[in-house]
């Protein structure tokens, strides 16, 4: 089943870096992001309050964080709908490559990216990072891997539905971005009304912040199962669904 | 001739269109077979049941004794196929499109540097395929479709939007899969394409196959007129041709007589006519009938329409 899928995966990290475009996007934007905004929270807000501090500690990393997994997504809706309607999900189909073993390849490649702007962006912002938090680091890459896992199904879902590639990107934005606003980054989820928390607690993105700012602060894997456990059954339950109604041309 | 494709009365409907409607063909071992049709005629959604892309509704479809849909990968190992307007990804290189095709497949025969040579391709190997032009991206995707050796391959629109040049280069390479040994299933909807190349071909119309045969003998049973043009200033010739056998109208402007009739002896009788009645002719030319006329018969329209 998996012949092709590190040759495949190879080739189209290797396609997305020619892009300049893409590579500049999914990869320097986030990292501006994190130094401007950490700038802004550590200097320009004078005098630091306890809040501000508390953003450039945990907000700032937990939010961009969240970008990383969004725009990873609908960059992968994206190329997805482009594949479809360009015929290359067709033309790859029409050989013994597996469907799953094309997906699959598509989202390692997403994957590796969300990793390497995660490193990329620790590294530029290394001085504005709480000193001793460092030990974290990988277990909070894992964290965001996982949300960018779970959430991916949800971008197959989206790439199912979406009639052309114009119409993915702006979908898929309608789709999820709401999601983060509920998802407790902003407003934490308690103080949300009784209505709304319902639904926040049945959005994925809600256990992705539960995870992600857990794990940021130093919280052992295990107390955040159930947030693993949520994102793996968002995956599975998407992913069933993608598969019944994903449209190959 | 063992049969490699046998297609018995399949059907396919997208909603209420009828695209496939009882198709029956068989495809011979070593034959270049071609399914001829106008655009929207029901070719691809034919070739890809056969490829098994496509599941027909009813009916059965056997590709060298493999059921297509549900033996699909076992299929395609032993299958090369080139899609009508596929495209790849947009920066893939030529040669990383032929080595990620290449280990795809279990048997790896083809020396795929080889191959790129063979398809004129050696120099554009380190391309992206958004700079390749019609003809080069046709020729990879003919490298794709030959990568693994392939005992039949399918061909879909192989020269559609080509130029002449880069359309015979092509057939040149068509012959050549032939001569190895290969069974090629194409679809077109150019009849010189289908004349030139194919054995035999199927024409399909609205989902239907209307006719196969070879492209001279669906010629000679469907369309037997026959016409002569010719220019003479002899008054008297008028009178001549229309006594020649099966010859059912001569029409004149002029210096030039417009000879029509039927059967492979007519041009022959003309000829014979103007020689024994010393006509002298100061031009002389026959139009024979081709696939298109035959297609104009059978379906009362042009393809090109």
């Amino acid at each position: 089943m998996l012949r092709g899928l590190w040759k495949l995966t190879w080739i189209e990290i290797k396609v997305f870096m020619r892009e300049p475009m893409g590579a500049f996007g999914s990869i320097v934007v986030p990292v501006a992001l994190f130094v401007l905004l950490s700038r802004f929270a550590k200097n320009r807000l004078s005098p630091p309050s306890l809040a501000v501090s508390s953003f450039s500690h945990e907000g700032v990393p937990v939010l961009v964080s969240i970008l990383i997994a969004v725009s990873t997504v609908l960059s992968l809706v994206t190329i997805i709908s482009i594949y479809r309607e360009g015929g290359i999900l067709k033309r790859l189909r029409a050989t013994p490559l597996r469907p799953q073993t094309i997906l699959t390849a598509h989202v390692a490649v997403k994957l590796l990216l969300s990793a390497a702007t995660l490193v990329l962006m620790f590294l530029a912002g290394k001085r504005y990072l709480p000193p001793g938090n460092h030990s974290s680091l990988f277990s909070f890459t894992i964290a965001l891997l996982i949300t960018t896992w779970s959430i991916s199904s949800i971008g197959f879902l989206i790439a199912s539905i979406v009639p052309t590639a114009r119409f993915a990107q702006p979908i898929g934005a309608v789709i999820l971005y709401p999601m983060v606003g509920l998802s407790g980054l902003f407003v934490p989820v308690d103080l949300l009304p009784p209505g709304f928390q319902a639904v926040a607690k049945a959005l994925p993105f809600t256990y992705a912040v539960r995870l992600l700012q857990g794990i940021w602060n130093g919280d052992g894997w295990w107390n955040h199962a159930s947030d693993v456990a949520a994102l793996a059954l968002v995956f599975l339950v998407c992913t069933a669904l993608s598969a019944k109604v994903f449209r190959w041309e | 001739m063992r049969p490699v494709i046998e297609v018995s009365a399949i059907r396919k409907t997208y909603g209420r269109t009828v695209a496939v409607d009882e198709a029956s063909f068989t495809v011979n071992e070593g034959e270049i077979f071609g399914l001829i049709g106008p655009n929207g005629a029901g070719k691809t959604t034919t070739m890809e049941c056969v490829e098994g892309i496509r599941k027909p509704d009813r009916g059965a479809i056997s590709v060298l004794g493999l059921d297509p849909f549900r033996q699909v990968y076992k299929l395609q190992e032993r299958i090369g196929v080139q899609l009508q307007q596929a495209q790849l990804q947009k920066r893939i290189k030529v040669w990383e499109a032929v080595d990620l095709w290449a280990s795809l497949y279990r048997k790896q025969k083809v020396n795929a540097e080889g191959l790129l040579e063979q398809l004129g391709l050696a120099d554009k190997r380190g391309a992206w395929f958004m700079n390749l032009s019609g003809g080069q991206k046709q020729r990879l995707f003919i490298a794709l479709a030959l990568i693994n050796d392939p005992e039949v391959v399918f061909l879909d629109e192989l020269t559609t939007g080509l130029d002449p040049q880069a359309r015979r280069a092509i057939w040149d390479l068509v012959w050549g899969m032939r001569l190895q040994g290969k069974t090629v299933f194409l679809t077109t909807h150019l009849m010189e394409e289908a004349e030139r190349l194919c054995d035999r071909v199927a024409i399909i119309e609205h989902g239907r196959i209307i006719d196969i045969d070879a492209p001279e003998r669906l010629v000679a049973r469907h369309c037997s007129e026959r016409t002569v043009i010719l220019d003479t200033p002899d008054t008297t010739a008028e009178e001549r041709f229309k006594t020649i056998r099966r010859v059912e109208s001569v029409d004149h402007a002029g210096l030039r007589f417009t000879i029509r009739g039927r059967g492979d002896d007519l041009v022959t009788d003309v000829i014979q006519c103007l020689s024994e009645s010393r006509i002298r002719v100061t031009d002389f030319r026959t139009i024979l009938p081709n696939l298109e006329d035959v297609f104009l018969k059978l379906t009362g329209r042009s393809i090109r329409e």
